[in-house]
């Protein structure tokens, strides 16, 4: 007996894929779809929903591999324009991160640094056809005796450019204040003093993880849109945290799961990667993601109706009790109060500015659904879920 | 708090003064060299953004005049570009005059030029520099000729701030 009054698998889904017959709709449309037709309906309509997020997102980083040389090299330490690459893994392998500065970048010694290079910014040169300044230096060995190598590549000269990015697509995240006097830098942005700005970043009703809460259809093997081109979830994302506070409609109230993505760097397209610079702060990557998710029954199609004014997060003080760890927390708003513009907090309006872009988000959601709805793209079933923290 | 861009023109008989530091002591303003050239028994310019109360900006450049140095406003010009900008809005909470906003609900980011006041403050806060700051092009050019007493050939970007 089965539980659902509309079921459908994922290879039936496929299938109106490939005849061109799958209904395919984005996140905001199908919250007004299930608004206006119930869950049981729309279930029985949509396919797909596509989600999609645009924003920085710190763990993030590439693996690649710039080939041999004559005579051959064993790099122990490499740079990328200049950029320190983690190069421990073999003779010609390294991982760039999004983070890692710039070597004579002065950071926060002219508070507050503006990060102007890092990491980030490598990977969007890479995949913009910039030429990029490779040095790598060795201690030299029998098989690897060459000492060094200095020479400009481009993304086609490295035999491979993995994005593999360890934590992204956080379901969820803290609208940030800042209680103390003086204006503070961080990972949130600049926030005013006395509490008189609030940051937020996340894509809302169109953000992916919002949209599948208890990860029932976002597992390895999902495949999904990075950077403009394919990629797939390989892993839970670190701190992958599904076990806080939920609501009713399953969506959590803070920070929580999280996933790690790959994705050939080759095959994506420039604009959907950013390096960024987060004044006092550091350099970060902005990397654009969307998922597709199947409407396999009734259930799926509440969960991808969820509404900006369903969803809540947590306003935290990052001047004390962030840094402190102290769990605090200043209220709770919905994503359709932060977008708006002003928030109440201690009895007070305060004005919001996002560091998501719901503009791209909605591209990319678009861009997916195009993708679907002329067969280019199928779904993939996961070979397994993530965990969910639920009993 | 008052905040504005001066160009300075200093003389041989005044540069050697250290007018700047009596500004700091005498008049409690704070200031920022975006672009300074000086030599020693030479005339000399200096691009700096003051900012205090008021009050004390006038009373300090009223005390530069004394000293005759030439003090003349400058205009700055905000743009966006907007390949760079992916309208993520983190700008909008620094900017006060309304000029960076955001559309609801598509949530664009709009920019104004028109209500744009030149404060500057929405330069650091972009992630991916996509707000720039530059001199007004007449300035511009006549500075160019200042330095290298001769018209200026190309537009040139004089100064950025951050
Ligand atoms: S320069 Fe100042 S007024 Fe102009 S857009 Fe930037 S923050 Fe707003
Ligand atoms: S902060 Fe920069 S990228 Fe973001 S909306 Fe403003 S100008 Fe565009």
């Amino acid at each position: 007996m089965n539980k659902h009054k509309i079921n459908k698998t994922y290879a039936e889904i496929n299938a109106r894929i490939k005849a061109g017959e799958a209904v395919v709709v984005t996140a905001e449309e199908m919250t007004k779809i299930v608004r206006r037709e119930g869950r049981v309906k729309a279930a029985a309509r949509v396919d797909v929903v596509t989600t999609g997020t645009f924003s920085p997102m710190c763990s993030s980083g590439m693996f690649f591999n710039f080939g041999q040389t004559t005579p051959t090299i064993k790099a122990a330490e490499v740079w990328l324009n200049n950029v320190s690459s983690y190069a421990g893994l073999a003779a010609v392998d390294a991982y760039i991160g999004a983070t890692e500065p710039c070597g004579d970048d002065p950071l926060n010694k002219v508070y507050p640094g503006s990060c102007r290079y890092g990491g980030g910014h490598v990977i969007e040169d890479l995949l913009n056809g910039k030429k990029v300044f490779l040095k790598a230096t060795a201690y030299g060995t029998d098989c690897y005796p060459n000492h060094l190598l200095e020479k400009e590549i481009t993304l086609d000269d490295l035999s491979s450019a993995l994005l593999c990015n360890p934590r992204n697509c956080y379901q969820n995240y803290n609208c940030a204040i800042n209680l103390s006097d003086k204006t503070i830098h961080t990972y949130m942005g600049t926030i005013k003093s006395q509490g008189r700005s609030a940051n937020y970043c996340s894509a809302g009703e169109l953000s992916p993880l919002l949209n599948d809460p208890l990860y029932k259809t976002i597992g390895l093997g999902t495949r999904i849109f990075l950077g403009g081109g394919i990629g797939y979830v390989t892993w839970q994302g670190t701190q992958h945290n599904p076990g806080g506070a939920r609501a009713k409609n399953g969506t959590p109230l803070t920070p929580a799961g999280t996933l790690m993505v790959q994705g050939d760097l080759k095959q994506m397209e420039p604009g959907w990667l950013k390096g960024v610079s987060i004044q006092g702060y550091g350099c970060s990557l902005a990397v654009g993601l969307g998922i597709p998710i199947p409407v396999l029954n009734e259930e799926m199609a509440g969960y991808t109706g969820v509404s900006d004014a369903e969803l809540f997060t947590q306003i935290i003080d990052y001047a004390y009790d962030y840094s402190n760890r102290i769990s605090r927390n200043y209220g709770e708003v919905s994503y359709a109060e932060l977008k708006s513009g002003s928030i109440e907090v201690n009895g007070r309006q305060v004005p919001t500015a996002p560091l998501s872009s719901v503009v791209k988000a909605r591209e990319i959601a678009e861009t997916l659904k195009e993708w679907i709805m002329k067969g280019d793209f199928f779904l993939q079933e996961p070979v397994q879920l993530l965990p969910d923290g639920q009993e | 708090m008052y905040k504005k861009m001066y160009l300075l023109r200093f003389t041989k008989d005044n540069i050697d003064q250290p007018l700047i530091c009596d500004l700091v002591k005498k008049y409690n303003l704070d200031f920022n060299i975006l672009r300074a050239d000086i030599f020693m028994q030479q005339d000399g310019v200096m691009i700096l953004e003051l900012s205090g109360p008021r009050k004390n900006v006038q009373a300090g450049l009223k005390y530069l005049k004394k000293y005759e140095v030439k003090v003349e406003t400058m205009a700055t010009v905000i743009k966006r570009d907007d390949e760079k900008c992916f309208q993520c809005g983190a700008c909008t909470g620094r900017c006060s005059t309304g000029a960076l906003s955001i559309k609801r609900p598509e949530m664009a980011v709009i920019f104004d030029p028109e209500k744009c006041t030149g404060c500057g403050l929405c330069v650091p806060v972009c992630p991916v520099q996509a707000m720039h700051i530059s001199l007004d092009k007449s300035v511009r050019l006549d500075y160019q000729r200042i330095k290298y007493n001769e018209p200026a050939k190309e537009e040139v970007t004089v100064t950025e701030i951050n």
